[in-house]
């Protein structure tokens, strides 16, 4: 078919999907595409669109192909793989126009199943397959790994380097590597044979990558844990958070355990998550550095632990994958609509820290820093990820750490402190910070002992319902919050050039997304200087660039501008600064959408200056 | 370098026990519950039992959830660490406790609505994975800090003291904890010492999870006529199996209970029957017999009071989990991080 618009050209900068049908096998056959691209020197942005089912219901792949190194979601796309005859109508009608449609040709379709507009390319793969192996099972499973050899013809692919990979991929398991090479092959060589190839697509070696490593934020959250002295870990099935304690296990597995085969780890699967909160906070108690793993509905379950935490002074790090809420919500989509439930989380007047990790590299460092956090302020610090980041693998610096590296596990009283003579009194502040001095359980036969609660107690924690005690305490935590803005990881500030009169506030999965808007904004002409907020509470830098600009745009993924309301709240500050730039239809945000709400808020507010003037005129 | 317990002066009439403390060191501080409350027994026999014991106070931690019950940890072992966590979750707090220290003795103290009623799924999870832990209810059938409302182990047709009647069929928890996998069971009553601090000194011993159900009845909400739990209604109802030495070593607990050995039972009236072990079809390494008896007796409107069951192999969580020995809140960076080249490999295997 010859289309109606000219087809697109692109070389190393377009979108292709890829649907499927869920547990088909196609997810590893999609890595392995997108990996090899990643190997060509060619930056990809890889995103999982699944639902929320195990076996049959439709699953897309997108795979964003940007040697710039756009990684946040484009919108639109330019090649689609087409093989979930479920979904073929919503799909074809996702191509942009002039783009390209792959599917499997074994079957003819009638032609008003296409449309005019784009390139179709129709491959046999069941008829190559069924020619090729007899196991039905077989025959599925090998059609992913030939429509990859196809692909890879048509978009001019290095074949060598998807070779190398699949070698990788059955290290081990060699006997499985002769039939996946020969389904590649049959894929590719029937493409080259019948069609013309390439198409306007293509990848072309590049140098873009650099040292970067290619990780789901899940994982490096895990391996952040190992790294920052986790020994405990308790947590409840929930996605999109599950991979993580996953993840734990297994390189606690690799790494954890002794020449004895002991574990130097403990992992629990609670029967809920007010069990795996729980036990985080009896570990803290006891010493040890305890973690869980979670998303909304956990969070919620969790809440009177949390206050107990808060009140009670117990470190507990709470890694929140966060997804579409309220309720059970969309669990397979993503949205940073977490962000009040957990920064005022449990009853009473409560504050907790969050830390915002931007990708997968942060994920690693946050939680290993959370971990120290929580030792050094004594309450729950909150890793604020989301599933956009957490279960997609991304581009990202690699991990770091300094081999002279020290845990801080905080103001702990030893045996021989209490024995030199110091004074032991669990909710005194004696530095002036906020911050007390703890003892854990066993440390003295006759000192430093004292009685846990939730109740409210003098300095050395006697139970006390006397008004000045209760008030003590509660200024007592608030400045140790205080605190806390210089011990979290500070904002980071762009500026565009020449201050800006309008900057832009963003966290977490925003990130790359925002970057690109911003040069996509430049290019209207309009400058922005940015500030990503890493952690709440917020430093004092964060109120000085709200101060410093006419007005600043929040730009979140969520419906009710949660941390502008947090900012407003916090500073005391007249709301009609903050424009809430607002994403949350369970996608990921993209930079055309910032971009474009940001131009029309400007646009908008020019006009209405305007009509100001010419009224005052008149 | 280690701190050896160093005992206060006392009193020279007042005895020591073999590592130099006197009852006094295993007290704590002065009980605000009501006059007469059975909580307040069972506290005593807990400073009894480890006392007994030659236990460090410092070395118990103790744990709680929300209750009359659970406000007692404060009232014994004055220096040992005490958490009074959040209703009905005690469970979790003390697993996670234990998982960060298997070292500490860990004492549960809990009620029957924070345990049987709010708290029943931790208490059903903490027994199923074997938590290392003495776990006792101190159980009176109500709500004693909230003023009497009915617990689930409240008597079906039992009568509140503002006069309402409990429809609902009550939970056993010894049935329950028998059905779990608890390792060790019994049931004790808050006016019986003699029979309660051998049972608890058992528990301590024992490396498992130990259930103890102790009747403690509340003088302020359930000692009334139509109660099912009051002082005369229990000590009439009450059917004690069997009365056990318990030898301090671990795994000895059950080793000199052999057929022969002799079993005390007491009465309805409260005087006590010598049983010989032979003579009952009754073993308390047989769960499934200990099930058959609860049952039975309860049938008969009976308690069954005594050690239920005991399994003297049991394994605890930490055993299943194949956890190293040294506790894990000593591990230091050398032993949990992996460190830098381990790091450089795990990037390079990202690209
Ligand atoms: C989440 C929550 N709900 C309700 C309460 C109120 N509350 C405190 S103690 C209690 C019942 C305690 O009963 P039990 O465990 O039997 O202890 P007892 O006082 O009888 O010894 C309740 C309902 C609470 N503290 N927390
Ligand atoms: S109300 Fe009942 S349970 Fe509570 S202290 Fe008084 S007697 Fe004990
Ligand atoms: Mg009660």
């Amino acid at each position: 078919m010859t289309p109606a618009v000219s087809p697109l050209r692109a070389v190393n900068d377009f979108v292709v999907k890829f649907a499927n049908v869920n547990g088909s096998g196609s997810a590893s056959a999609n890595e392995l595409f997108a990996k090899a691209i990643l190997r060509m020197g060619v930056p990809v942005s890889p995103r999982n669109i699944f639902p929320s089912n195990i076996q049959g219901l439709p699953t897309w792949y997108e795979v964003r192909v940007t040697e710039r190194g756009w990684l946040g979601r484009r919108g639109g796309v330019d090649l689609m793989v087409a093989m979930n005859p479920q979904t073929w109508d919503a799909d074809i009608a996702e191509i942009e126009p002039g783009g390209y449609l792959f599917h499997d040709g074994s079957k003819p379709l009638p032609k008003s199943k296409f449309r005019d507009d784009i390139t179709v390319i129709a491959v046999p793969l069941t008829e190559l397959c069924n020619a090729a192996w007899e196991d039905p099972r077989q025959r599925q499973l090998f059609k992913n790994i030939m429509y990859v050899g196809a692909l890879s013809a048509l978009l001019d692919m290095d074949v060598a380097t998807l070779e190398a990979l699949v070698a990788e991929q059955y290290r081990g398991k060699e006997k499985l590597l002769p039939p996946n090479l020969k389904a590649l092959h049959l894929g590719r060589d029937w493409a080259l044979q019948n069609l013309a190839c390439p198409i306007g697509l293509t990848v072309r070696r590049a140098d873009a990558v650099g040292d970067r490593i290619f990780v789901e934020g899940n994982a490096a959250a895990a391996l952040g844990c190992v790294y920052g002295g986790a020994t405990v870990c308790a947590w409840y099935p929930i996605t999109p958070s599950s991979s993580l304690a996953e993840a734990f296990q297994k390189y606690c597995q690799k790494y954890r355990v002794d020449e004895a085969g002991n574990a130097r780890f403990a992992i629990l699967q609670a029967e809920d998550e007010i069990a795996s909160i729980g036990m985080v906070v009896g570990a803290g108690w006891n010493g040890a550095r305890a973690f869980t793993a979670t998303s909304g509905p956990g969070i919620s379950l969790m809440n009177e632990f949390i206050g107990l935490a808060y009140f009670a002074e117990i470190p507990a790090t709470i890694i929140n994958v966060q997804r579409g809420g309220p309720s059970t919500g969309m669990p397979t989509r993503t949205q940073q609509s977490d962000v009040l439930a957990c920064a005022y989380a449990s009853h009473g007047d409560t504050r907790h820290v969050l830390l915002f990790p931007e990708d997968p590299h942060e994920c690693f460092a946050f939680s290993a820093a959370a971990l120290d956090l929580a030792d050094r302020l004594q309450t729950p610090v909150f890793v604020m990820t989301d599933l956009d980041i957490g279960m997609n693998q991304r581009l990202c610096a690699p991990f770091e750490w300094g081999e002279s590296r020290r845990y801080d596990r905080g103001k702990v009283m030893t045996a021989g402190d209490l024995e030199s003579g110091r004074e032991f009194a669990r909710y005194k502040d004696v530095d002036g910070d906020g911050i007390p001095w703890r003892t854990w359980p066993g440390t003295h036969p006759d000192k430093g002992a004292y009685f846990t609660r939730g109740t409210s107690r003098n300095p050395q924690a006697q139970y006390s319902e006397r008004g000045p005690d209760y008030v003590y305490n509660m200024e007592r935590l608030l400045k140790k919050f205080d605190n806390a803005k210089s011990l979290v990881p500070q904002p980071v500030i762009v500026q565009s050039g020449p201050p800006a009169r309008h900057g832009v506030i963003f966290y977490g999965s925003t990130s790359p997304a925002m970057a690109e808007a911003i040069e996509l904004l430049a290019g209207q002409g309009i400058a922005l200087d940015t500030l990503r907020v890493r952690a709440y509470p917020f430093p004092d830098t964060v109120r000085d660039f709200i101060e410093a600009h006419a007005r600043v745009f929040v730009v979140e993924q969520n419906r009710d501008g949660q941390l502008r309301t947090l900012l407003v709240n916090e500073f005391d500050m007249d709301p009609a600064r903050l424009v809430a730039v607002l994403h949350y239809d369970g996608t990921p945000i993209t930079a055309r959408f910032i971009a474009g709400a940001i131009a029309d808020a400007l646009a908008q507010s020019a006009a209405a200056a305007k009509t100001a003037q010419m009224e005052n005129v008149a | 370098m280690t701190y050896l317990a160093k005992p206060r002066l006392h009193h020279p009439t007042l005895a020591c026990n073999a590592i130099g403390f006197t009852r006094r060191d295993y007290e704590g501080k002065i009980s605000t519950l009501c006059a007469g409350c059975g909580h307040d027994s069972i506290s005593a026999a807990i400073i009894q039992a480890c006392w007994e014991l030659d236990i460090e106070p410092h070395r118990v931690a103790k744990l709680s959830g929300i209750g009359c019950s659970s406000k007692t940890p404060d009232y014994f072992l004055g220096q040992a660490h005490g958490f009074n966590t959040v209703h009905g979750r005690m469970p979790s707090v003390l697993t996670g406790a234990n998982l960060a220290n298997r070292e500490l003795i860990y004492l549960g103290v809990s009620g029957d609505g924070d345990s049987a009623s709010i708290g029943i799924g931790q208490f059903v999870h903490a027994i199923r994975r074997g938590v290392n832990m003495t776990y006792i209810v101190e159980n009176n059938g109500v709500y004693g800090l909230t003023k009497g409302q009915f617990s689930a182990t409240a008597d079906q047709g039992s009568v509140s003291k503002k006069g309402v009647v409990n429809a609902d069929s009550p939970l056993d928890m010894v049935t329950m904890a028998l059905q779990l996998g608890a390792t060790y069971v019994g049931r004790g009553f808050s006016g019986d010492k003699k029979q309660l601090v051998p049972l608890i000194k058992g528990a301590l011993n024992h490396r498992g999870a130990a259930f103890l159900d102790v009747i403690s009845p509340c003088v302020a909400f359930n000692n009334h006529a139509g109660s099912t739990r009051s002082y005369d209604w229990v000590r009439e109802h009450n059917a004690a199996v069997n009365r056990l030495d318990v030898m301090p070593a671990r795994a000895q607990i059950v080793a000199d209970y052999a057929p022969g050995d002799t079993i005390d039972v007491e009465q309805h009236d409260g005087g006590v029957l010598r049983l010989h072990k032979l003579d009952a079809a009754w073993d308390p390494r047989d769960r499934i017999a200990a099930l058959n008896l609860v049952q039975q007796r309860q049938a008969r409107g009976e308690l069954v009071t005594g050690l239920l069951f005991v399994d003297p192999q049991a394994r605890d969580l930490h055993g299943h989990l194949g956890t190293v020995q040294q506790p894990l809140n000593t591990l230091s960076e050398r032993e949990l991080c992996p460190g830098t080249t381990a790091l450089a490999k795990i990037n390079t295997a990202l690209r």
